[in-house]
């Protein structure tokens, strides 16, 4: 029952990203090293299962790897030049390049691995080629797979890759570490790509359910490497915990017929405690390194928060008000003054949550919330709360108008009946 | 997808209680644990005392009965396991294949159960079980 294909695609899933990031090393641009190891890949493809995958697989890859960046260093000089002495210089280039290749393979070096994960993520390039590039030489995935992951045809993907080792290319971007400063920038730019590709598989409410599940264990994956090769990044550790606590919801997050369970609802046996765990001892990590009100730790300690209680009504709002608060002096948005006012709604009562949600946002045309479903599904929540019905009835009615995301109009339908049920029929 | 990685050393049933690996084979061990953990699978690992140190309680009869260890009659024992998350049976297998073992060992790779891998109705009462605890 085993498949040889299957086996080496689970043998380039483990080696692909050390040898991509060893040849790098020797090349200094990724776009020419991922084509080699890709060469590599169909050599093997067409040999293994004939002569039997080789003892020490990573270590035949770049073997073949090295053949064809010496062939392909002969090609491209004998094109220009036809001089012997010329020649001679070749030799002894094709000479170097091996035993550079030998040595890199030998010793391939966390900071290889990081330096292909910078600049896979590179601020020069748009943020879907810095997803698509991530997954491709750091998650090991095939086009296709990364084209079923985001719903869009395999063409595009092919094309946001191409796009983006052009622009790494003509933008010159060299294949270093980055330090200090820089250093924190690049950081930051790594951690966001790993959170979108967590939440495109988190939040998502079409495509395939494993497919989801697989962006979101990727992530977790990634965000356990970078916790590996940046030990001392208090972020790092608070994106891991972060991703750990919402994935340890996920059996939680569908009912037994398939539909959407919000988090005040779910059965909270369901949540996976050793994930909680991992969570929580990342988040404690992070905290340790002395950046507990960083942009991902914040949140992590709301997500904290929310797991640390055994039912809903055990939930800490006070403390998750000032969480809140603290997340709007880093890191101000709509979206978190939103989610502020519904934990001011759980602690202070929903005259409360009112206030501070009008005080956000008085819907003018052009804020950032407005055509925003969930701003009237909060307000429509809160005014049945304070007995406010016809009031309620009208927002929730203009947030089921305004999403197109079925589950959420099925939630947001249920909300409507309740709010019937709970008005004095007059 | 997770899966477990077992242990199964030879002669493991039978060992002392203080039985402990050798320096050199714990040292390679931990070369291993390394490179699960940079490659960002390794969810857990842990070893386990000898059998020696255990007990087994059989259920005949819905009746449990306790008997210590060392068990004679068991002809595998379980020395330690990894858990792994990794993306397919074959990469659980790629990465068995590179754990560092002697000749008298066995690792076992097992997947484990996650709710959507239960029949519907199976996964129906597991939810609908919980529902409603204080």
């Amino acid at each position: 029952m085993r498949d040889v294909h299957k086996t080496i695609e689970a043998v380039w899933k483990i080696e692909s990203t050390r040898l991509i990031a060893a040849i790098a090393r020797v090349t200094r641009d990724i776009g020419v090293a991922e084509e080699l190891a890709q060469d590599a890949l169909i050599t093997a493809l067409e040999l293994w299962p004939e002569e039997g995958i080789p003892e020490n697989p990573g270590a035949w890859l770049m073997k073949a790897a090295k053949r064809r960046a010496i062939d392909s260093l002969r090609r491209s000089r004998l094109l220009v030049q036809k001089h012997e002495e010329i020649a001679r210089e070749l030799q002894v280039q094709q000479q170097r390049l091996g035993e550079a290749m030998d040595q890199a393979l030998d010793q391939v070096i966390d900071d290889d691995v990081l330096r292909l994960i910078f600049t896979a993520c590179h601020p020069v390039l748009a943020v879907e080629g810095r997803v698509a590039l991530t997954l491709r030489l750091i998650g090991g995935l095939t086009t296709a797979e990364i084209a079923r992951a985001f719903l869009v045809p395999e063409k595009t993907i092919g094309q946001r890759i191409f796009r983006a080792k052009k622009t790494l290319s003509e933008a010159h971007v060299t294949f270093e570490t980055a330090r200090g400063d820089e250093l924190r920038r690049r950081v930051k730019s790594v951690l966001s790509v790993v959170y979108l590709i967590f939440n495109e598989g988190y939040t998502a409410t079409s495509g395939e359910e494993w497919m989801r599940a697989a962006l979101c264990d990727e992530a977790l994956r990634l965000g356990r490497m970078l916790v590996q090769l940046l030990p001392g990044e208090s972020e790092v550790h608070a994106l891991l915990a972060l991703m750990e606590l919402n994935a340890s919801r996920t059996a939680a997050r569908r009912g037994s017929n398939g539909e959407a369970v919000l988090l005040p609802d779910q059965d909270r046996s369901l949540w996976d405690d050793a994930q909680i765990q991992r969570g929580t001892t990342s988040l404690e990590h992070a905290q340790r390194l002395g950046g507990e009100v960083n942009y991902y730790a914040l949140q992590a300690a709301i997500a904290a928060c929310h797991m640390r209680a055994r039912t809903a009504e055990e939930t800490d709002w006070e403390r998750i008000v000032l969480l809140y608060d603290a997340l709007m002096q880093v890191s101000p948005s709509p979206i978190v003054a939103l989610n502020r006012a519904v934990a001011v709604g759980m602690a202070q009562g929903p005259a409360a949550g009112l206030d501070a949600l009008d005080a956000i946002a008085t819907p003018t045309a052009d804020s950032a919330l407005a055509g925003y479903h969930l701003l009237h599904s909060v307000r429509g929540d809160l005014l049945m709360k304070m007995g406010r019905f016809p009031e309620a009835r009208a927002e929730i009615e203009r947030a089921i108008d305004m999403t197109q995301n079925l589950r959420e109009q099925e939630l947001l339908t249920e909300r409507l009946k309740q709010i019937e049920k709970a008005a004095p029929s007059t | 997808m997770r899966f477990m990685m077992m242990v199964i050393p030879k002669g493991y049933e039978s060992a002392a209680p203080d039985a402990v690996p050798s320096a050199q084979a714990a040292a390679k061990m931990m070369q291993y644990n390394k490179a699960l953990q940079k490659a960002g699978v390794l969810l857990a690992l842990d070893g386990l005392f000898p059998p020696s140190t255990g007990a087994r309680i059989s259920y005949a009869g819905g009746k449990a009965k306790v008997t210590d260890g060392p068990f004679p009659e068991a002809k595998e024992v379980i020395g330690g396991y990894w858990i792994i998350q990794v993306r397919s049976r074959e990469e659980a297998i790629e990465w068995a294949k590179r754990a560092p073992m002697s000749d008298n060992e066995v690792i076992e790779v097992r997947q484990i159960h996650e709710m959507p891998d239960f029949p519907e109705d199976v996964q129906k009462r597991l939810k609908n079980s919980s529902t409603g605890t204080p």
